[in-house]
């Protein structure tokens, strides 16, 4: 029943805003939020004192092709919602720093977007998962359409195409194993149980299929060329939930539907994607060195951990694992970061051109110490959260592709040429007349950084907290595997 | 003891804390008294942690569990045995004094609270990185303090330069961390764990069947990682560029303390050294190059700290060199007696650039003795103690490590004695040049020379007092058995390092003595008549310059090298991803296709409608048909 709330709340909330006035859209939207925040801490507790059963739901749904309503929750999809609850009202929040037309709308869709991407975290029905993972575009479809930049129509035509087409993919794939079910089922374990005993060539057909879709949502190279423009037309709330919680569908999505479904093939065929992934990091990480505009250097700075995350994933061993879970929260958390301080630049000056700005931490130096630290822990520096993952990643990859281990560390140099390099040109130096007279942070601003750099430290220093919400289910699903 | 060794780090995070969040909200004065309690407090704890150690084993103490995945954990622990406890002493000692003397150096300086805040951050990282009982714990450290030396010499961050050396520095140093992050790796592949105490004093590294190519692999990329942090060949180039920084901050993090972090790792996992002679071969070369190459480019800097700075990448190589050689403990007493001296000289320096206004070009000084006694004198001492000779400290230190390539290889011997000598003439150079002939800056300049305030000289003098005495804690071995004074430095780490005793004779260890001594006064003599009998001062830079003198004046061009090898190719190789492979290919590709299936779709034009409704429908009846599909 608590499952069934956290999908529903979002989408009540969802409702809720299409019948409002505009007035008290805001109040209503952190207020939901919230709600859902607080319920998911109270799963969370749930979940963490041992009360499992309570957590699980299998409704008969769609009967004779066997289809169910079944959700359920274990340590991977808690931190996949945790994720998800405790960044939107920080996007909600940070979305009140402008005045967006229609303001009711583009909530509405975003709640509806957070209650598709928390179904598709806790379904454990294969056709479930998709209608969840399909429901979810449509609203970042319009969010990106309605309140996005230049070309708008033109990027978000061909972003729409471009994941619908990987997802058909997985489509295709997903009945194609259930069509091996013996009772014809979608339920999880069904699928698990009749992917694993496919022959090894059908395995990776059905593993390369599902790779396509999340592969594309990630995204990695090559499938990443819709991901920069896209972001960079989005408005921030839109950009936000695209690679802060959306992403992670995809990490997600070959945790729950790859890895138990089709071990086999990962144990034979898994270095094949490790290697696209490593390519992907060390090219999206040379790619960002170059880039002019800030929007577009978060865009590809994203690509590179998320190669980092799928290689972890593929990996498949408890430190990957581990750390491909902690690594996912904290992209969340740091693109929130970076697409805020993002913002707040672009509100003051206009513009995100690196080479234009400059000399900010001298007008406001608590806003460029903030800045600082996001930027630190995507570089991975110790005692921020981003460490904990990369250095856990990189220490499980390494120990089933020791080579790509090493290329893959390779974005700890770069990342600190890409992400320094931009920090200088922002913040650093003399001002010049777009930045000497930026006003300073405001309340509102100041509160989600200082929020955000909390977690960034608190994660970092004490990880435990969040590794374990995860071991255990980590450990069954290791099992399941060998 | 338990309850002390976690003191030791929390006290400068206090501070740091403090004076971070209150901020302007405290006077300069009130920020200045919290940071230097902050070390002072650690540094009384040191003391009686080291009282405490005189006559203890190693302390293991748990903090919490930090990173715990499966079989991988690593906690939050502390190991504090001989060899940590003797840097916890020069840390937060030499780090107090430094810290006194930025009060009277920072003083006029706008940031004076973020300087102090960043520089006990920096105490904290540096107390965890030798506190730590496993490769995690110290790796926080090195990054912690890479992070704060990032942020102190981009301190003047106005000025581009400053911040184009800052971001050199952390990412060369990045560079190396990719050695010790790999080697983190290899070793919890091999071992199962990143603890010193189960690896070392447990016995798991000597029980364990591990090939030696892989131990070999280990070690060097233990290595690499040294040689960022440590400034060693090829990885040095930041260190001279670090000097952008305020000047304590180059006398603590720059001389004194983080750069010996690579020293300290070596000394620390020197267990696993031990088992590779070919890295410890390699340690020693490298080690011994670099110490040539510094002091080479230190002949011809006129920057008084550029000076310094080559003769601290030089003095950092005869530590390797010591360490290659096996001679452990010979290391880290150059590293203690290095501290003290090269701390003075820097902060010397400071005094000076502080008197001079800002200036640091040795051409424009000189006569600077009668302005700033206390100064003069100091910086003579640090000067002496550093070109070795006897009795002052650096004369001990550097003779172990003599004596130590004497009996290895007689190759690396002369090398370090010809080090020895350039190390003399440099410095005596700078001496002279500084503070000896007659003044050559500008009439204003020379109307405002004065002694520094008190909180600067008193700095200077103890760690002159230190710079003459503390070699005596190492007396050479083969004298001190004659003299009755035993190598209570050798001792004290032996439960730590190993040590190989050079079985040196008393008369060759006495004729080696001399004959160096007779060389580098032989040496100093030369500077002398150079530099106060002739009046030379070096030419300008335009001068044109001829061969060798050519290529060690403009440093081997090794900035050049790094820029054409790597910094331009990889921004010609992003360049060429992000406009041709991504916008033409890839990106050419997927677009291809879509204009592809848009023509095939121009045929089925007819059920595209444009009417969402019949969009809809159609959507719901292809799903219907495939379920009708799937069920019959």
């Amino acid at each position: 029943m608590l499952t069934l709330l956290l999908i529903l709340i979002p989408f009540i909330s969802s409702g809720l805003f299409f019948l409002i006035g505009k007035n008290i859209a805001r109040p209503l939207a952190i207020v939901c939020s919230i709600i859902e925040l607080v319920l998911a801490l109270f799963v969370l507790n749930n979940y963490m004192s041992g009360h499992h059963d309570m957590l699980q739901m299998n409704l008969a749904w769609i009967s004779s092709p066997g289809i169910n309503f079944h959700i359920g929750i274990d340590g991977i999809s808690m931190l996949m919602v945790l994720l998800t609850t405790i960044l939107m009202p920080l996007i909600v929040y940070g979305s009140f720093n402008r005045n967006f037309e229609n303001a009711s709308t583009l909530y509405g869709l975003m709640f509806l977007m957070q209650g598709s991407i928390i179904g598709s975290f806790l379904a454990m029905d294969g056709f479930l998962f998709y209608l969840f993972w399909e429901i979810a575009l449509i609203p970042i479809y319009f969010i990106i359409l309605v309140w996005g930049g230049e070309n708008r129509q033109k990027i978000t035509f061909k972003f729409f195409l471009y994941t619908l087409f990987g997802s058909l993919f997985m489509l295709v794939a997903l009945i194609y194993v259930y069509l091996q079910t013996p009772e014809r089922s979608f339920d999880i374990q069904a699928l698990y149980q009749a992917g694993r005993q496919m022959g090894l060539t059908e395995q990776a057909w059905v593993m390369s299929a599902i790779f396509l879709a999340f592969a594309i949502k990630m995204p990695i190279v090559p499938f990443h060329t819709w991901q920069p423009a896209t972001y960079y037309t989005a408005p921030t709330p839109g950009v936000m939930m695209l690679s802060g919680v959306m992403s992670k569908m995809a990490t997600y999505g070959m945790i729950r539907w790859i890895l138990p479904m089709v071990p086999d093939a990962i144990q034979e065929y898994g270095y094949i994607l490790i290697i696209i992934s490593v390519i992907s990091i060390i090219y999206a990480s040379l790619i960002s060195i170059v880039q002019k505009d800030f929007k577009y250097l978060i865009a590809f700075a994203s690509i590179a951990h998320m190669g980092l995350i799928a290689a972890g994933i593929v990996a498949a061993n408890t430190q990957s694992l581990q750390g491909s879970l902690i690594e996912m929260l904290s992209h969340g958390i740091n693109t929130i970061g970076l697409f805020f301080v993002y913002d707040i630049i672009v509100l003051r000056t206009g513009t995100s051109e690196m080479k234009k700005l400059g000399g900010i931490r001298g007008i406001d130096s608590s806003f460029a110490f903030l800045f600082f630290i996001i930027v630190l822990s995507v570089v991975a520096l110790p005692f921020t959260n981003g460490f904990v993952g990369e250095f856990l990643l990189i220490v499980g990859l390494f120990q089933s592709q020791p080579i790509a281990a090493s290329f893959a560390g390779l974005s700890i140099i770069l990342g600190v040429v890409y992400m320094f390099r931009s920090f200088q040109a922002m913040m650093l130096g003399e001002t010049n007349s777009l930045t000497a007279n930026l006003p300073r942070l405001n309340v509102q601003e100041k509160t989600i950084l200082i929020i955000v750099v909390a977690m960034i430290i608190t994660f970092g220093v004490y990880p435990k907290m969040i590794l374990s919400i995860t071991e255990e289910s980590i450990k069954s699903l290791l099992q399941g595997i060998q | 003891m338990e309850q002390l060794v976690k003191l030791v780090p929390l006290f400068p995070l206090i501070s740091f804390a403090i004076i971070g969040l209150l901020n302007r909200k405290l006077t300069k004065i009130h920020a200045a008294i919290f940071a230097c309690t902050g070390v002072l407090l650690s540094f009384v704890d040191s003391i009686m942690i080291f009282i405490a150690q005189l006559n203890h084993g190693p302390v293991e103490v748990k903090i919490f569990d930090w990173i715990v995945a499966g079989d991988f954990s690593a906690s939050l622990t502390f190991l504090c045995d001989h060899l940590s406890s003797i840097f916890l002493l020069v840390i937060t000692g030499v780090g107090f004094l430094i810290h006194i003397f930025s009060v009277g150096y920072m003083m006029e300086d706008d940031g004076f609270r973020r300087f102090f805040a960043y520089l006990n951050l920096f105490i904290f990282f540096m107390l965890l990185l030798v506190l730590g009982n496993n490769f995690l714990v110290m790796f926080i450290g090195w990054e912690g303090v890479g992070f704060c030396s990032f942020m102190l010499i981009g301190f003047w961050f106005k000025e581009e330069a400053n911040n184009n050396a800052a971001k050199k520095a952390f990412v060369m140093n990045r560079v190396g961390d990719l050695g010790f992050l790999i080697a983190m790796c290899l070793i919890f592949v091999a071992f199962g764990t990143l603890d010193f105490t189960k690896l070392f004093s447990g016995g798991l590294l000597a029980s364990t069947s591990v090939s030696n190519e892989m131990m070999t692999i280990i070690t060097l990329c233990l290595f690499v990682g040294a040689m960022g942090k440590s400034a060693q060949i090829p990885l040095y180039t930041w260190l001279p560029d670090a000097m952008a920084g305020p000047t304590p901050v180059s006398a603590l993090i720059h001389a004194a303390t983080m750069v010996t972090a690579g020293i300290y790792m070596v000394a620390r996992t020197n267990f696993m050294f031990n088992m590779t002679p070919a890295t410890l071969e390699f340690v020693a070369i490298i080690g011994a190059l670099t110490a040539l190459l510094g002091a080479s480019i230190g002949l011809f800097q006129n920057d008084i700290k550029k000076v310094l700075a080559y003769s601290t990448v030089s003095q950092l190589g005869l530590m390797f060199l010591a360490l290659g050689l096996g001679a452990y403990s010979a290391a880290v007493f150059h590293v203690v007696t290095h501290a003290f001296f090269k701390a003075l000289l820097f902060l010397g320096s400071g005094s000076v650039i502080h008197s001079m206004g800002g200036e640091q070009d040795i051409r424009k000084m000189g006569g600077l003795k009668k302005h700033m006694p206390v100064t003069y004198m100091t910086f003579l001492i640090g000067t002496i103690a550093i070109s070795g000779i006897p009795p002052l400290a650096g004369f001990f230190s550097k003779d172990q490590i003599l004596a130590a390539a004497f009996e290895h290889n007689k190759l690396l011997f002369v090398l370090g004695m010809i080090v020895s000598l350039m190390t003399a003439f440099y410095m005596f150079r700078l001496l002279f040049l500084t503070f000896h002939g007659s003044f050559r800056g500008t009439h204003e300049q020379e109307h405002h020379l004065h002694e520094s305030p008190f909180t600067m000289t008193f700095p200077l003098i103890v760690l002159a007092i230190f710079s003459v005495i503390a070699g005596f804690i190492g007396f050479p071995h083969a004298l001190g058995e004659q003299m009755g004074i035993h190598n209570w430095f050798d001792d004290f780490l032996k439960t730590s390092v190993s040590s190989v005793h050079t079985e040196a004779h008393l008369s060759t260890e006495l004729t080696m003595m001399g004959i160096t001594t007779a060389l580098i006064l032989i040496v100093i003599f030369i500077a002398r008549s150079i530099y106060v009998g002739k009046g030379a001062i070096p030419e300008d830079e335009k001068v044109e310059r001829k061969g060798l003198q050519k290529l060690i004046y403009n440093k081997y061009y090794v900035d050049e090298l790094y820029n054409a090898l790597f910094t331009r190719p990889v921004d010609k190789l992003s360049a060429f991803f992000q406009n041709f492979m991504d916008n033409k290919i890839v990106d050419g590709i997927v677009n291809g296709l879509g204009k592809t299936t848009t023509k095939g779709g121009s045929y089925v034009r007819i059920l595209q409608s444009g009417n969402i409704n019949a969009y809809a429908i159609l959507f719901i009846l292809a799903i219907t048909l495939l379920f009708l599909i799937i069920l019959f």
